[in-house]
């Protein structure tokens, strides 16, 4: 005791060198923990920004104005305007025809081609089917604006430069010399790009669009609702409400929790050894797709609709019981009204996962070049994050441009349905 | 379309099962439903419920024997010689059979075209023949259903006895798809362990899984030790780990015990978007923006960087996972009780100090749980590896090297064509097996350790 008294004064001292220490530390401590979100924010910004720089260019989309002479000679020699005439005529050469004789001076093989690529194939068919449509054309000149090739697309968005190296660019000099001449003609405009949003998968970047894999993911999310969510739903209640506390009902909930761990690839093998070759399934079928991620989703509808039937407090059970309604009505009049907001919320995270799954399709088949659009769940198809995956292994530049707009389209449904979610939560959410 | 017409009918029937039910519930009960011993509703449910239920295990177990039936008379309708073939033979001759009839095609061979004939009539008879049985049963359950009617009849209990037969089946169906799953996996594993010994798969150390087309052709036996593919998938994994385990625990420290109630509302959504993104954009990103920034990075190093390094897609693929271990550890954080906290500081411990030395060593068992959580999702991962790592089964610990996993190997041998015996892609199944197992340890361990922990405090 006596000797505490005069080192007290040393003690305080010693504090107080090793304060500014610790206080020092505490500043660092916290700043990591400030770098540490900072940094996960930082790369969330630069992920966002990459694809939206990458991609919104490709909502738009350079067209060149033809005005194709079309002559009966060419067409319709005979003068019939039967349609099986019109649709064997060269329309191909119609097209090349007509941008020879915007460039007369052109004349070797070679630059004669280049001209050719500066126009997208698509010009050809456009043409036909415009003629088809209405046969009276024949004889006119028609005014036909046609997709530019993805190649002069990105030389007028700028990803071509013409300063560049001209055997470092996919255009040579002359076809930028072209360009330019077509521009002053006012012939070269840029436009919405509407064709990305109706047309189906091409091999030309210029063509290609996102409607058959969206469709396809629309049927897939149709029977992945129509599968999980009422089966989510009745097994929650099942556990929730009528479940006995035995061996069996640990076993199932042990399970449920385990599969929504499981490594969604795994989800995919399932499907490809029972769905496919036990129960022969076609291949790439949505159905099929949709079966697998309903599975894969379940976990998550049943847990969510677990914890939303929890939220209910036992009063009203107790209430409905009192006034002699049977367990089943007790359940099916008051308690699942009062969860389905929640068990809604769940159900639409849980979907919202499966959109933008890509492992367990690439294994059942939903990975194929598909170009018509799905009519229905047994349809060859894709899906959007599939057809992400296919046009990022691309190597044209253009590719490059539509994988980053199918990526916004894509986190733009995907933001619409946790929004949803979140609203549906905040509406409806009740404190007892 | 004919799928479509018969359910159209069927809910139907079924809706006139339950008006007809109510109404002679109530006709017995000469109109007084105090009469009835349940609700007139029930009534009609329970007869709905006779119209549909048999119907529906009619058709289920006629789309289930259609094709076996199919194939059973159509062969039974070949001549003699052609059906005296060895089995794999006639089963190629049915698949033959098969194509003619989808492609509307005649083949040369008249027997074979009287067989495509043949599967043409039956599988055109085939729904007729569907519907009428279909509609036999829906009318024979709705009179059973109809005579069973009475008064006395305790429909309402029925029909909750049904209900809840429903329920208890919906809820099993979770351990089915465990149990399917193990089953798939393990049943193409034991045969392609059969082709290549397990000991090989497991430790091996040579991983090129070509199938030979030619006999004489180079590397045609095909090498199946997944050492080296096992070896990347712990390096990326441990890449990921390091990115994602101080970022998310720290983050998760930040916001637990300094933020700002406003603030924390604010952070802790918009780290969860980045659960939510979904992983192929990951890949992409990983691909077009990650993977060229270190190839760059490390070659104004002067270091020699692949252009699929498992630095890009380990790094990657540790973003993702930032949320899980940041939201897993804020919970065990949030769990620690204040009186620690308010222990520590008493003793005037800093605010640090009190996480340091007081609630991590408390929240740790949960801490561990998120981390082996957040570990299991790497080793499961597919897309950004598939997209930004290679196929190259290099052994090597470098992280500028190129090196392979077992979702990628998986992806790359079963995409394309395929032929459903071979040892290439019965080694999927192999590979998929060890990670399902590998998984499943891991959030069992995790889910154990977490629940443990948190009746401490409880």
């Amino acid at each position: 005791m006596s000797d505490t008294a005069p080192a007290r004064p040393a003690t305080a001292e010693a504090v107080a060198r090793g304060l500014r220490r610790r206080y020092a530390a505490e500043q660092r401590f916290r700043l990591y923990g400030m770098a540490a979100i900072g940094f996960a924010l930082a790369v969330l910004t630069i992920l966002f920004a990459t694809v939206v720089a990458n991609g919104w260019s490709a909502f738009r989309q350079t067209y060149i104005q033809l005005d194709l002479p079309l002559e009966a000679a060419d067409i319709d020699p005979d003068g019939t305007r039967d349609p099986a005439v019109l649709s064997r005529a060269d329309y191909e050469g119609l097209v090349k025809k007509t941008l020879r004789g915007m460039f007369p001076d052109v004349t070797n093989r070679r630059e004669k081609r280049e001209l050719y690529d500066l126009v997208s194939s698509a010009a050809a068919f456009d043409l036909r089917d415009a003629v088809l449509e209405d046969p009276s054309l024949v004889g006119g000149t028609f005014q036909l604006r046609v997709p530019a090739s993805d190649d002069l697309d990105m030389y007028m968005k700028g990803y071509i430069r013409a300063d560049s190296p001209e055997d470092e660019r996919r255009i040579s000099d002359r076809q930028i010399a072209r360009i330019e001449a077509l521009r002053e003609q006012g012939r070269v405009e840029t436009g919405f790009n509407l064709g990305f949003f109706i047309s189906g998968d091409s091999r030309e970047p210029e063509l290609a669009g996102i409607a058959g894999a969206a469709l396809g993911s629309l049927w897939t999310m149709l029977v992945v609702l129509i599968l999980s969510f009422p089966l989510g739903v009745m097994a929650a209640i099942y556990l929730e409400e009528f479940a006995p506390r035995n061996r069996w009902t640990d076993i199932i909930e042990v399970n449920i929790n385990n599969l929504a761990a499981v490594p969604s690839i795994v989800f995919g093998l399932l499907g490809l050894a029972v769905f496919l070759n036990f129960f022969g399934l076609p291949r790439s079928a949505p159905l099929v797709g949709g079966m697998v991620l309903a599975l894969m989703t379940l976990p998550t509808v049943i847990i969510a609709g677990r914890a939303a039937l929890q939220a209910v407090p036992p009063s009203i059970r107790e209430a409905a019981l009192g006034l002699g309604a049977s367990r089943m009505q007790m359940v099916g009049g008051h308690v699942l009204p009062l969860a389905m907001p929640g068990m809604l919320t769940g159900a639409i995270i849980g979907m919202a996962r499966a959109l933008g799954e890509t492992a367990p399709l690439l294994m059942i088949g939903m990975v194929a070049f598909i170009v018509d659009l799905p009519k229905g769940p047994l349809d060859a198809a894709t899906a959007l994050p599939v057809q992400i995956f296919l046009w990022a292994d691309s190597p044209e530049r253009a590719f490059v441009e539509r994988t980053s707009a199918a990526t916004i389209v894509l986190l733009v449904f995907l933001i619409c349905m946790n929004l949803g979610a979140v609203l549906l939560r905040r509406k409806f959410e009740r404190r007892w | 379309m004919q799928t479509l017409i018969l359910t159209i009918v069927l809910l139907a029937l079924t809706a006139a099962g339950f008006r007809l039910g109510r109404r002679r519930a109530l006709a017995l009960a000469g109109g007084r439903p105090k009469d009835l011993s349940a609700l007139p509703r029930y009534y009609g449910v329970y007869v709905a419920l006779w119209v549909f239920v048999p119907a529906v295990a009619v058709l289920a177990v006629w789309y289930a024997l259609e094709p076996s039936v199919l194939h059973a008379l159509v062969v039974g309708g070949l001549p003699p010689e052609l059906q005296a073939l060895p089995e794999a033979e006639l089963g190629l001759l049915y698949s033959d059979i098969r194509n003619a009839v989808a492609l509307g095609t005649t083949p040369d061979d008249s027997a074979i075209a009287a067989a495509v004939a043949h599967y043409r009539s039956l599988s055109a008879s085939a729904p007729l023949g569907l519907g009428a049985l279909a509609l036999a049963v829906t009318l024979a359950g709705g009179g059973i259903g109809l005579r069973l009617v009475s008064p006395q009849l305790r429909a309402r209990r029925s029909v909750e006895t049904v209900v809840r037969a429903l329920l208890l089946v919906s809820s099993t169906i979770a351990v089915f798809t465990t149990i399917g799953i193990v089953l798939s996996l393990l049943f193409e594993a034991v045969r392609f362990f059969r082709l290549v010994p397990i000991t090989e798969f497991l430790f091996g150390l040579e991983w090129s899984p070509q199938t030979a087309i030619r006999p004489d052709q180079v590397g045609s036996t095909g090498a199946f030790g997944a050492g080296p593919v096992f070896a990347g998938t712990a390096l990326i994994s441990v890449i990921a780990m390091a990115v994602a385990a101080p970022v998310g625990l720290l983050s998760a420290i930040y916001m637990a015990e300094y933020a700002p109630k406003r603030a924390r509302a604010v952070l802790k959504p918009l780290l969860e978007i980045l659960a939510g993104i979904p992983t192929v954009v990951y890949g992409f990103f990983a691909a077009l923006t990650v993977a060229p920034f270190i190839r760059g990075f490390g070659s104004s190093l002067g270091l020699d960087v692949a252009s699929e390094s498992a630095l890009a897609a380990g790094a990657v693929m540790g973003v993702m996972i930032i949320p899980f271990v940041s939201s897993l550890s804020d919970d065990a954080i949030a769990a620690v009780p204040n009186s620690l906290r308010e222990g520590a500081y008493g003793l005037g411990a800093t605010r640090s100090e009190t996480i340091r030395q007081v609630i991590l060593p408390a929240a740790l068992p949960g801490i561990v749980g998120g981390l082996l959580l957040g570990v299991s999702r790497a080793i499961g991962e597919t897309m950004i590896v598939v997209m930004a790592a290679g196929l190259a089964a290099n052994l090597t610990a470098n992280p500028f090297d190129a090196v392979t996993t077992v979702t990628v190997q998986i992806v790359t041998l079963l995409t394309g064509d395929q032929e459903f015996d071979s040892a290439k892609t019965l080694a999927a199944f192999a590979l998929g097996l060890m990670l399902f197992l590998v998984t499943l340890v891991l959030n069992v361990i995790a889910l154990y350790v977490v629940r443990r922990y948190r009746e401490q405090y409880e």
